[in-house]
């Protein structure tokens, strides 16, 4: 029989010990995607492998960004995930107050219909989106990118930004509408500055859904100065099979804003997933 | 607006005398503040999510013509037909359900030990749980090159581990070739990929299991194994059940992996999954009808499974 602490010992050190053996597995690969964007050209695949860099340089960063152009898919993704992230805020914002606050005929009707958005497999919806885009002219343009972007949120993003806004008491609106306000007063002025914490989980899903969404993007969008960079980073690889280097220069600063947005808003992130099983 | 003003200085009396067709009109302008917030986003929503779908089903039945969609010609159900009667079709279905079949209990399984431990008092416990998700936030483009790379057929760090460190094969493996083995690449990553989300989910469910019922339990003396299995699964069980179906979802819908590991379904087509098959058949042959029936048969097979999931497993989920 173990005495109590030495029992109490035992649990720790094999909590950590899976603990860390988790944490090698899940960092190992990416240790390999970083060191070998160190490293020079012939030494990508040296036997045996290794994590640290022979001889370090930074030279597949300054090729991928300059000569490859990945400076401008950074900068085209930017501008799609920040215009998305927009629209989607004010738009999935506008409905789920109609749906949380106002009264109107076929209102369980017309959310059920917004309930299908989640229901249905996104890739299924490639093919009609191609051939409506093309028809609007909407192929190889940003809008066409974005519209459909905000159509693939804004069932999700209603559907959280309705369960927070019913999550407001009443009174500070009641007040507001003896004082004569408005509809889009209270929603402006009340619902929209109480429901911070909501919009910025939306916002930050939003965010990371356009900065990697790819099978969109690569049927959508095939003017080359126009793509973003999940797209442009998968044809680097698959026209320059051995430019591992530059793949992942690549790859790391368009990892880059994801990690810090990650960072910087944890809480925001555990309690969206842990409310809405939103899939990051 | 302006109808809601109106609305709170009109006094009782002065509301009594307003006719009927007049308050009914006030009703309807109501109703239109609210329509006018639902606008922007049922234009966009009915425009590129529920036109589609239905647009998708009519263009199942015909053999579509891109160039001119006048010309296209009904064909009824022949575009089924013909992928279910195709063995190429049929190797898609099997590599799709595997997938899924794999990756889900390895994610729940793993997720769950990874919750199970960060959800005591321990040093460290944010940096383990950020860590374990960062494969989850990373694009599917950029964690399925890195597999890529690691299952490299000739210095790939897995064939050094598997040949040269624990001397398990003798010859480095061609993962990457074959439609058999590159499944297992795939698959890991599925699995890889996917533990931290549902570890996430299971923490938050943990956390609010109350502590009372562990303490209760500890004092009738139960075993750490016998808490797991009589008090914390039980009570884990809708999140379980939650966990099962999304992932399930998911895993039929795998795809990017799918489309960059196997360079579309080489060698000869067999390491296609159901999306990366539809995807080849529309944009890469062009055949626009057959691409729409084979998505509709996977969003078929996904309401099916959802459904037989949720009902084999509600009963015990309300207790």
């Amino acid at each position: 029989m173990l005495l109590r602490s030495e029992r109490r010992w035992y649990h720790l050190a094999t909590t950590y010990a899976l603990l860390l053996l988790g944490l090698l597995v899940v960092l190992v690969p990416f240790l390999f995607m970083l060191s070998t964007s160190f490293k020079p050209q012939q030494y990508t695949f040296e036997y045996p492998p290794s994590l640290w860099p022979a001889e370090f340089t930074l030279r597949n960063y300054v090729q991928a960004l300059q000569r490859d152009q990945f400076y401008l898919y950074f900068l085209n993704s930017l501008l799609v995930a920040v215009a998305t992230t927009t629209a989607t805020v004010f738009i999935s914002s506008l409905l789920a107050f109609a749906f949380a606050r106002l009264e109107f005929a076929g209102k369980n009707a017309l959310f059920y219909v917004l309930l299908v958005g989640l229901m249905i497999p996104p890739v299924m919806l490639i093919i009609p989106q191609f051939l409506v885009a093309k028809r609007l002219a909407l192929l190889n343009t940003f809008p066409g990118l974005i519209v459909v972007y905000i159509a693939m949120n804004l069932s999700l993003q209603t559907f959280l930004l309705r369960g927070f806004f019913e999550s407001i008491p009443t009174d500070l609106e009641d007040a507001v509408r003896i004082d004569g306000g408005s509809r889009w007063t209270i929603f402006r002025h009340v619902v929209l500055p109480l429901s911070r914490p909501g919009l910025a989980t939306v916002a930050i899903f939003t965010f990371l859904y356009s900065w990697d969404e790819f099978p969109w993007a690569h049927v959508a969008m095939k003017e080359a100065t126009r793509r973003t960079l999940p797209v442009a980073i998968a044809l680097f690889q698959n026209q320059h099979l051995t430019q591992w280097g530059q793949v992942f220069a690549a790859s790391i600063v368009a990892l880059i804003p994801v990690v810090a947005v990650f960072i910087l808003f944890q809480r925001h992130f555990i309690r969206g997933i842990a409310r809405s099983g939103l899939k990051g | 607006m302006a109808e809601a003003t109106s609305h709170v200085q009109q006094t009782s009396k002065q509301r009594q005398e307003l006719s009927l067709p007049a308050r009914a009109q006030r009703r309807l302008s109501r109703q239109g503040v609210a329509y006018l917030f639902l606008l922007p986003g049922f234009l966009i929503f009915g425009l590129f999510v529920i036109y589609p779908m239905l647009y998708s089903l009519r263009i199942s039945f015909y053999d579509w013509n891109v160039i001119d969609a006048a010309r296209s010609t009904f064909v009824g159900l022949d575009n089924y037909r013909t992928f279910v009667n195709d063995p190429i079709f049929q190797r898609a279905v099997l590599n799709t359900v595997s997938y899924a079949a794999i990756t889900v209990p390895a994610q729940i399984v793993f997720a769950l030990v990874a919750a199970i431990l960060l959800d005591q008092p321990l040093r460290g416990r944010t940096f383990f749980r950020v860590a374990y998700y960062l494969p989850v936030i990373t694009s599917w483009v950029i964690v399925t090159l890195i597999f890529e790379f690691l299952f490299n057929s000739q210095a790939g760090f897995i064939n050094y581990l598997l040949r040269d460190v624990l001397r398990l094969v003798d010859a480095r493996v061609r993962w990457l070739a074959d439609p058999i083995l590159v499944m297992v690449p795939i698959n890991l990553l599925g699995i890889w990929k996917g533990v931290g989300w549902s570890m996430v989910i299971l923490l938050a469910a943990l956390q609010a299991i109350p502590d009372e019922f562990m303490e209760a339990a500890a004092v009738d003396g139960a075993t750490p194994w016998q808490r797991l299995r009589h008090v914390v699964l039980p009570l884990l069980r809708p999140t379980l059940v939650f966990l099962l179906v999304v992932l399930v979802i998911g895993g039929l819908n795998v795809y990017i992996s799918g489309l960059l590991l196997t360079d579309g379904g080489q060698p000869q087509g067999r390491s296609h999954f159901i999306l990366t098959l539809m995807y080849a058949e529309t944009f890469d042959r062009l055949n626009f009808g057959g691409g729409a029936a084979i998505s509709y048969f996977l969003t078929a097979l996904v309401f099916v499974v959802s459904v037989v999931q949720l009902r084999l497993l509600r009963r015990r989920v309300e207790y």
